[in-house]
């Protein structure tokens, strides 16, 4: 790990995998949403209105990776203080924050012909809404702190604290019995059958690809934004 | 050190109180309480039903008003660096900062909202269960505006930001504290209390942090 905190070391690794796995998560994404829109079945309850969830499900999936993924850089940059960790806490906080009110939207748009509102304040989808503030939130106290470069110290307290957000989400169709159905994939299986499985699975696969292309290009940027500060302070001083 | 933190206890407590700044959340309150009745018209049975929920929104707001008195006026008077000095880890400096708040802010703002909920008209069960909730979830509000006071100090525009943090990481305790008023078997303030005793437990160990990541 600790290699890597030589950002030219990470660029020459970053460079390649970003086109990588933003060429293949796009190909996946195209292909799973055109075969889970125009292929896939309708379901018998549903209707067509379970293809938003090809969607859905890995944008949801992915705003709660993203705090994770905070959570654990934040970690990482007070216990070892590696630069590059508070370089990719600021680069996920805005796909992460984007990602959240994807999946809000998506949701109250699925929500409206399946239960018929197109909100309800039931523990999962609340939960996520508390996500959504706290990106936010994170996000401006991230600009207040330190405008350029990696997050400041306090901001990775912040990333650490709202980090009880997330088990809270995860258990809150099991805690608050209510609207949104219980999870359906776990580690031991699914319950899905295989037929809305697949695009669901290429998918998430693509998403999260492309959402690790977005971070990597913008720590890319933040790196190079850096880059670029450290040299007209040079050039001023010569 | 038993003894250093009680003299910094007493001393912020006594301070808080001389300044007068104790009042200011507490009149805020009573006025937020005040507003309601204007806008929603006093009808008598609606008060009744919303009237909890809205003194612990108006509890949670006083709760923004002191975000930047807590730590920024000691930290320019570089009163942690002399406790650091003196061998107090941050941490326990965070705790005993949570107790005096606590102490400066609870019980005030316990005697407003039993005024304000006689402007509602809460009466009977439904007054002791919302001062219950209250008195349970304040420590846990000092807890958090100690920690968010800590993160943003020597920020621009310190107060806004601080709101914009604390908000979302009260909500918990909103949903529990307003649901206990219309709960009558009691498992909304064990959840509550159970939030609360995190929110004391965690809050001072982030604060310690973000106090020695301010000397950095």
């Amino acid at each position: 790990m600790h290699a890597y905190a030589n950002p030219t070391r990470f660029l020459a690794l970053a460079r390649p995998l970003t086109l990588w796995s933003f060429g293949l998560g796009l190909l996946l994404v195209i292909g799973g949403s055109i075969y889970g829109l125009a292929y896939a079945p309708a379901d018998r309850l549903m209707g067509d209105s379970v293809r938003i969830l090809y969607i859905h499900v890995p944008t949801v999936w992915l705003a709660m990776g993203g705090w994770s993924a905070i959570a654990i850089s934040s970690i990482v940059q007070l216990a070892w203080r590696h630069p590059l960790a508070a370089v990719a806490a600021r680069a996920v906080a805005v796909p992460g924050a984007l990602f959240t009110a994807l999946g809000l939207l998506t949701g109250s748009i699925w929500a409206r012909p399946t239960w018929g509102t197109w909100w309800v304040w039931d523990g999962r989808v609340t939960s996520v809404l508390v996500l959504f503030f706290l990106y936010l939130a994170y996000i401006a106290l991230a600009n207040a702190s330190s405008e350029k470069g990696g997050v400041s110290r306090v901001t990775a307290i912040f990333g650490i604290v709202g980090a009880i957000n997330i088990p809270i989400i995860n258990r809150s169709v099991i805690w608050w019995n209510s609207l949104h159905q219980p999870a359906s994939i776990t580690v031991s299986g699914s319950s899905i059958d295989s037929a809305f499985l697949w695009p669901l699975m290429v998918n998430v696969v693509g998403f999260s690809l492309l959402f690790g292309a977005i971070i990597l290009m913008r720590m890319r940027m933040i790196l190079a934004q850096t880059k670029v500060e450290a040299r007209l302070k040079r050039m001023a001083a010569e | 050190m038993i003894r250093q933190l009680a003299s910094i206890i007493w001393r912020d407590v006594r301070q808080s109180y001389a300044s007068g700044g104790t009042w200011l959340p507490v009149i805020f309150y009573l006025s937020a309480a005040t507003l309601f009745p204007f806008a929603v018209g006093p009808d008598r049975q609606l008060l009744l039903e919303t009237g909890g929920g809205i003194l612990w929104i108006a509890a949670l707001l006083a709760t923004l008003l002191p975000l930047d008195r807590l730590i920024q006026p000691d930290l320019d008077n570089g009163i942690y660096d002399q406790l650091i000095v003196r061998g107090l880890a941050d941490e326990l400096i965070a705790f005993a900062r949570l107790i005096s708040h606590w102490l400066a802010f609870g019980p005030p703002l316990l005697c407003a909202a039993f005024l304000a909920s006689g402007l509602m008209g809460l009466d009977g069960p439904p007054l002791v269960t919302l001062l219950a909730s209250l008195a349970i979830a304040t420590p846990a509000l000092a807890g958090l505006a100690v920690m968010i006071a800590a993160l943003t100090a020597g920020l621009k525009g310190a107060g806004a930001l601080g709101g914009l943090l604390l908000v979302p990481l009260a909500i918990p305790m909103l949903i529990f504290g307003a649901g206990s008023l219309s709960d009558p078997s009691g498992s909304a303030l064990l959840f509550l209390a159970a939030i609360s005793l995190l929110l004391v437990a965690i809050t001072p160990f982030a604060a310690g942090a973000a106090l020695r990541a301010l000397r950095e």
